[in-house]
């Protein structure tokens, strides 16, 4: 048998399991390819074949390439997070605009609170999510891995420390299945917008270590902001700085010339506005996850926030609330 | 009787041909005209630097003025070369210096670039002119200084996209205080700052300087200072956009761009703040050029931005332009030649950006003179690519990246093979196509059938067979350039069209299911091929049938090179010798 016959039949490819096969075994082409003949195009039976091969794939643990499959296959990805949520404890979190809050949350416990708070908010499938946010496509590491597996990682990344040392923001906690190289976007380009987030992520703990940029986006808002970090040294400082710079939005004003400084009438304005609304501050840190402002200290604080959002009270309190809930399904979820 | 042309009318009308592949035609007529080309060109495009060797290069084109090499495969840009492969622009520079000492301009793509090669560019060539890098790496800022203190005629000195060994921002002080012909400079790809003093003296000093493009390190309050000594600039790359400004450094700096008259193109914009797009409009109406692809900025903003550039022919952006911010370059952008949308990763975060397959729609009716498009989506319909083919026949370069592998068309879940169809058969004028989704080998063979001028194809996670490789290699008859990754297909493919790879310039497979086995059959097939096997584990202790990681195919008359690393693997032609990496230092 010639090298290439014996290769036909060793390799066979077929339409709907191929392309899975193709992404999750990307280092695993030959032998493990468990499909029909070279040179079947029957994309007639792909509804077909797809739903049967994405229940067995999607229990299966493969290499994966999350969000690679149709989006009519996302709503079986969304049945699995629920058993993601298992692995971390819920605590109710009480919203705090801006005091330190003394609460004994460990990473881990806020982290579970925030997975089913980015479920509900963000309404993404999780996998989305956290293949496509900014870090993980610019560093086309061969990282492979696995959703659920993947998901325990964060959970043990998690209680390393409240202060997370892993600067290099190119190996992410969330990072979930990686192709080098894709999508094709020049080294040189991934490497100076990663300079930008590296900018805003950048927590070695030296004061006066240049600026600590953090993109600040409010809900309703239409566009995001700015703000360095490093020049405020407490909550009290951002949280006005932050009423300042979002008068605007509230008020129906576009644009202005200059970075800060607004009326100090609009100022007012906003605070009753805020108020009322019951605005919420909120961020996400290194791990992906959302957090209320106001767990821990302001210099942990700058250390480990990546990105504000200022949420409508109403959405956060529906954070408060829906940790209890999963708490209690969670038992029998485990079972 | 000699009927023969005379030689000095043949050198006078050849002297007219500017194009080289109309010198290369010209060239194979006959001997005379070869010998009669060969004594007149002056500029040398060598688009594989493995091609030929530089020795032959030197001596065929004693008239030698300009010379460009490509070095690395174009996926090494996406990080599929592995490190040390090759492109070492070295022997070129030593053969060059050796044979041609008029040289006065060398452009590199993708190529090893050393300090030492710099240095003999700054002491071989008397009449230096001109030094364009993109892509290259190897070298550092003292390389770039060797050359600014020595080429005491330098008019061009651009590093784009390079990775540079940055230490320090003294290179710049190194153009002597008497140069004056600087008509070129982009360091935008450079870390550290230079000193403001030394720049504004630069600029000061040199009248003819038409292009500047800054690095980010250049702040933007002395942005108004810089433009104020070089008013005649037609391109312009800015540094950071986003320092602080009082209201008197921002009308200074207004003041200073609504000078440029002249300018035609604008970059850099990094970080730009919403606050200073007013600045730019004096600039907007005459801009021909505008590169906001590390600008980012979101909607609306741009909008305002956008709709002042009404003479606007290339336009490269980022994801957060969205489908409303093209709408608007559709209205407003009316001689819109070049698009290019990139994605900023933003479209996850929790600020939405949409941009959809809509936004390309809009542009293709709007902008009749599209030709040049590279677009990321995440997804993308049959419908969207049909509308685009019908408005825009006049296509040369079409890039879609459908960012999720294997992505169908997200209304009907049917393979892309319909749409890109549409844009093959009606796209007669194509060039350049990058294919993504989900695709069969149907599409591939209306590819095959239709493109019958597409130079270079992009192929990523697609096809069934080895049939969609063959109905490439067997139908698109002007195909130099293919590339392909995570393709399914294997050898039958590749054996049987293996003359059709000799009259590409270059082919490119990783993760397919090309064996070892048949990279030797095909070497030894094909003379003039070089098969160069690139895996970490050597072919030797793997059987034949295994597949190998890549492998890049590239004609060339040089034989095999001599400089590979230990992970790439050059087959012999002599089936005995078998597989060898032949390495000398």
């Amino acid at each position: 048998m010639s090298p290439e016959e014996e290769l036909q039949s060793n390799v066979s490819v077929a339409s709907s399991t191929r392309n899975i096969a193709g992404v999750l075994k990307e280092h695993n082409y030959l032998g493990l390819s468990d499909c029909s003949s070279v040179g079947s195009s029957n994309l007639s039976s792909l509804g077909d074949d797809d739903k049967a091969t994405i229940s067995l794939k999607a229990t299966e643990l493969t290499l994966g390439l999350p969000g690679s499959q149709s989006p009519a296959r996302d709503t079986e990805l969304n049945l699995l997070s629920p058993a993601k949520l298992d692995e971390k404890p819920f605590f109710p979190l009480l919203p705090s605009k801006d005091e330190i809050c003394c609460s004994s949350s460990q990473k881990n416990i806020a982290s579970g609170n925030k997975r089913g708070f980015s479920d509900a908010m963000d309404k993404f499938p999780e996998a989305k999510v956290s293949v496509y946010t900014e870090k993980n496509w610019m560093f086309p590491e061969a990282v492979v891995a696995t959703q659920t597996v993947v998901k325990k990682e964060v959970s043990q990344n998690v209680p390393k420390g409240k202060q997370s040392t892993t600067n290099n923001s190119s190996s992410p906690p969330a990072a979930k299945a990686q192709i080098v190289g894709w999508p094709p976007v020049r080294s040189y380009r991934k490497n100076t917008l990663a300079t930008t987030c590296k900018n805003s992520d950048e927590v070695d703990g030296r004061p006066g270590s240049g600026p600590l940029f953090v993109k600040v986006s409010m809900d309703g808002a239409p566009y995001l902001r700015k703000v360095d970090l490093r020049s405020y040294t407490n909550y009290g400082e951002l949280s006005a700085a932050l009423e300042k710079m979002f008068t605007t939005f509230t008020l129906g004003q576009c644009g202005s010339s200059g970075a800060t400084g607004k009326d100090v009438r609009n100022e007012t304005k906003l605070k009753d506005l805020l108020n009322g609304k019951d605005y919420v501050l909120t961020y996400e840190d290194k791990d992906g996850d959302w957090m209320l402002v106001g767990d821990f200290s302001w210099e942990i604080f700058i250390g480990v926030c990546k990105k504000l959002k200022i949420m409508k009270g109403s959405d956060a309190i529906g954070l408060a609330a829906a940790p209890a809930p999963r708490a209690m399904e969670k038992p029998k979820m485990r079972a | 009787m000699d009927r023969r042309f005379p030689f000095k009318v043949l050198e006078h009308i050849f002297s007219f041909l500017d194009v080289n592949e109309d010198r290369n035609s010209v060239s194979m007529v006959c001997k005379s005209w070869f010998e009669t080309e060969r004594r007149t060109r002056k500029r040398v495009f060598v688009g594989n630097c493995y091609a030929v060797s530089p020795l032959k290069v030197a001596r065929r084109f004693p008239k030698m003025r300009s010379l460009t090499l490509k070095g690395k495969p174009h996926f090494a840009d996406y990080n599929l070369v592995p490190d040390g492969w090759g492109g070492y622009a070295w022997p070129w520079i030593e053969a060059m210096a050796a044979r041609r000492p008029l040289l006065e301009e060398i452009r590199l793509k993708r190529m090893v670039v050393t300090d030492e090669c710099l240095e003999k560019i700054a002491a071989s060539f008397r009449d230096f002119k001109s030094l364009v890098l993109t892509s290259c790496e190897g070298f550092s800022t003292d390389g770039i200084a060797a050359v600014a203190s020595t080429c005491r005629k330098l008019r061009d000195l651009e590093l784009r996209e390079c990775i540079v060994d940055d230490l320090g921002g003294d290179w710049l002080t190194y153009f002597p205080e008497t140069s004056t012909s600087l008509a070129s400079l982009d360091f935008s790809c450079l870390d550290s700052e230079v000193k403001l003093s030394d720049l504004e003296r630069l600029l000061s000093r040199s009248p003819n300087l038409k292009s500047l493009k800054l690095n980010r390190s250049v702040t933007l309050d002395v942005l108004a200072s810089l433009l104020r000594r070089a008013p005649q600039l037609v391109e312009l790359g800015t540094g950071s956009f986003s320092d602080e400004l009082d209201p008197e450094e921002i009308s200074k700096l207004t003041k200073a761009l609504s000078e440029l008259k002249q300018l035609k193109s604008l970059s850099g914009l990094w970080d730009l703040l919403p606050e200073y797009i007013p600045v730019l409009y004096s600039v907007c109406p005459r801009l021909t050029s505008l590169n906001l692809s590390y600008a980012t900025v979101q909607m609306p903003d741009l909008i305002d931005l956008l709709s002042r550039c009404s003479k606007l022919q290339k336009l490269w952006v980022m994801d957060l332009i969205e489908d409303k911010g093209l709408k608007t370059v559709a209205l407003c952008c009316k001689e819109l030649r070049e698009l290019r949308v990139f994605p900023s990763g933003a479209d996850l975060d929790e600020t939405d950006v949409t941009l959809t397959e809509q936004g390309l729609v809009s542009v293709s009716e709007g902008c009749q003179k599209l030709e040049s498009v590279l677009y990321f989506c995440v997804q993308f319909t049959n419908a969207a690519l049909v509308s685009i083919a019908k408005n825009r026949p006049n296509f040369r370069c079409f890039r879609l990246c459908v960012m999720e592998p294997f992505a169908p068309d997200y209304r009907t879940q049917q393979p892309l093979d319909e749409g890109f169809k549409a844009i093959v058969e009606r796209c007669k004028d194509l060039r350049r196509l990058s294919v993504s989704g989900l695709l069969t080998d149907k599409a591939f063979e209306y590819i095959g059938v239709h493109a019958k001028k597409l130079r270079m194809l992009s192929i990523a996670f697609a096809g069934d067979s080895d049939l969609m490789l063959h109905h490439l290699l067997s139908g698109c008859e002007r195909l130099k350039k293919l590339e392909i990754r995570d393709c399914p297909f294997g050898d039958t493919a590749l054996l049987e069209n293996a003359a059709k790879l000799e009259t590409m310039r270059s082919l490119w497979m990783s993760s397919c299911f090309v064996s070892f086995g048949a990279c030797k059959q095909l070497s030894q097939k094909m003379p003039r091929l070089n098969v160069e096997v690139i895996d970490e584990h050597p072919p030797k202790t793997r059987p034949d049938s295994s597949p190998v990681e890549r492998i890049y195919i590239y004609r060339t008359v040089a034989g095999p090179r001599q400089d590979t690393p230990e992970f790439v693997w050059t087959i012999h032609k002599n089936p005995e010798v078998g597989v060898s990496r032949l390495s000398i230092r």
